[in-house]
């Protein structure tokens, strides 16, 4: 069949909202499209949990210990169904996992920003888990199977995630004048990177539009940006806190709230490896790595031994493992 | 987050070519781990589903990671593990045909039957 009926039988397809599924063919630029976004959406939840596991240690009580390890546990499962999810689109974890660490594959910017206090872990939760939702939800109707079902399943864990980061941040407002003003300022931090998350402005945004023609994005950047504009300044208020931005205030012909200039130019620097952590996140991957190897290799091997019969076990050796690891990558 | 784009990993070509501009990494050659499909009954009375798949040396460990990975939430009673290498699939772009001997057996509905009203527990 030549390609370009086989392109308009997939639009069809996708037009219907009939689910595109691992062994369907489809357009080339779509299977990189969804490999490039899904292997980052991976990366993040896994270098994600980097800025929360520092904190674990220094958790103010066992309820928020227990909580955020929960939390830093559901990251590393997102983490491993985005992988999936990319793997059937014919990417291997190896190869996605070395363009993490070459610097090629990025993850979200925001995991480049420091944790300095504890009010840190309510913000995470409230304001990156609450964009990271905004973005994800319209995601769990993903034209692509695999991804969309990765997503459901991540958004329902995700609401515990913003829900306790709030209830951190409340406790904290409700606290001493010491309490109240590390709330402030950390929600000062994370506000801007926040609301940059959603990415670049529509306008310089050339992707999106394939991406919607295609359904796997449903929403613009600056459509979701707005809405988590709009949710965020109502509920700062039963904190009695402030958003740091002077320009942030309701427009009642947009039926929206005006919000100020974001400053791209720390978006990009930070996307490009000038963020004040970025050295240090991709280090602690690479670390993980190297020092796991041993540990991948032994359960290997193991595996190999236990699955030969008794007798070629005393033969034994590296020749013969190296054999099986052969047949296994088959 | 995954809105960042372009200037990355637009540079993935086909298959086995790709980090050509990336600089190599020591110890590539890892063999990987075989991969699972995880199915989990998730009360009993139902069926096992389906939910993903997942990495491991052998099915011991795959259980266990199932576990780890996919009943965070008490969402299964039950997880079966098959080596993808197992599963066969049809072909989706036979379904046409594959599935055309059914399209025109109306006759194995019960709403194919015309029965008068009166009749009841039927």
């Amino acid at each position: 069949m030549p390609v370009q009926n086989r392109e308009e039988i997939f639009q069809k397809k996708v037009d219907k909202e009939i689910r595109i599924e691992p062994k369907d063919w489809m357009p080339d630029q779509y299977r990189k499209t969804l490999i490039r976004q899904i292997s980052q959406h991976a990366h993040s939840e896994i270098v994600g949990m980097l800025p929360e596991a520092n904190w674990i240690t220094r958790a103010p009580s066992l309820r928020r210990k227990a909580t955020l390890i929960a939390k830093v546990q559901d990251e590393a499962g997102h983490g491993l169904y985005l992988y999936s999810a990319a793997e059937t689109l014919g990417i291997s974890r190896d190869e996605m996992i070395q363009q993490l660490h070459s610097g090629k594959a990025k993850y979200s910017s925001i995991f480049n920003y420091p944790t300095l206090t504890w009010a840190d872990m309510g913000s995470i939760g409230w304001l990156v888990d609450g964009a990271a939702i905004m973005n994800q939800v319209p995601l769990c109707r993903a034209s692509y199977g695999p991804y969309s079902r990765a997503m459901i399943r991540i958004c329902k864990e995700e609401s515990f995630h913003q829900r306790q980061g709030f209830e951190i941040l409340l406790t904290l407002s409700k606290g001493n004048e010491g309490q109240r003003s590390m709330c402030q300022e950390s929600i000062n931090r994370w506000w801007w990177p926040s609301i940059m998350m959603f990415g670049p402005n529509d306008d310089s945004s050339p992707n999106t539009a394939q991406s919607m023609k295609w359904k796997i994005k449903r929403f613009t950047n600056d459509e979701l940006r707005q809405r988590f504009v709009d949710v965020c300044a109502e509920q700062v208020k039963i904190l009695g806190m402030s958003l740091p931005d002077p320009d942030l205030k309701w427009n009642e012909e947009r039926g929206h709230f005006d919000f100020g200039a974001i400053n791209w130019d720390e978006f990009w620097n930070v996307v490009n490896g000038n963020g004040p952590c970025n050295k240090e996140r991709l280090e602690a991957r690479k670390k993980a790595d190297e020092e796991g190897a041993w540990v991948r290799e032994a359960a290997l091997a193991y595996a190999n031994k236990k699955s030969r019969p008794p007798s070629d076990s005393v033969i034994g050796g590296r020749s013969l493992s190296t054999q099986s690891n052969e047949a296994s990558l088959k | 987050m995954n809105l960042i784009k372009k200037y990355y990993y637009g540079d993935l070509p086909d298959e086995h070519n790709s980090g050509t501009n990336a600089p190599p990494i020591a110890g590539v050659e890892e063999p990987a781990w075989p991969l699972w499909e995880i199915f989990i009954r998730s009360k009993q009375g139902l069926d096992h589903k389906h939910v993903g798949s997942l990495h491991a040396t052998d099915a011991t460990m795959a259980i266990e990671n199932a576990r780890d990975v996919y009943t965070r939430r008490q969402e299964g009673v039950s997880i079966w593990v098959v080596e993808s290498k197992y599963i066969h699939a049809s072909n989706p772009d036979d379904a046409e045909s594959f599935y055309e001997p059914a399209n025109d057996k109306v006759y194995r509905h019960p709403t194919f039957y015309d029965l008068p009203d009166e009749l009841k527990h039927m």
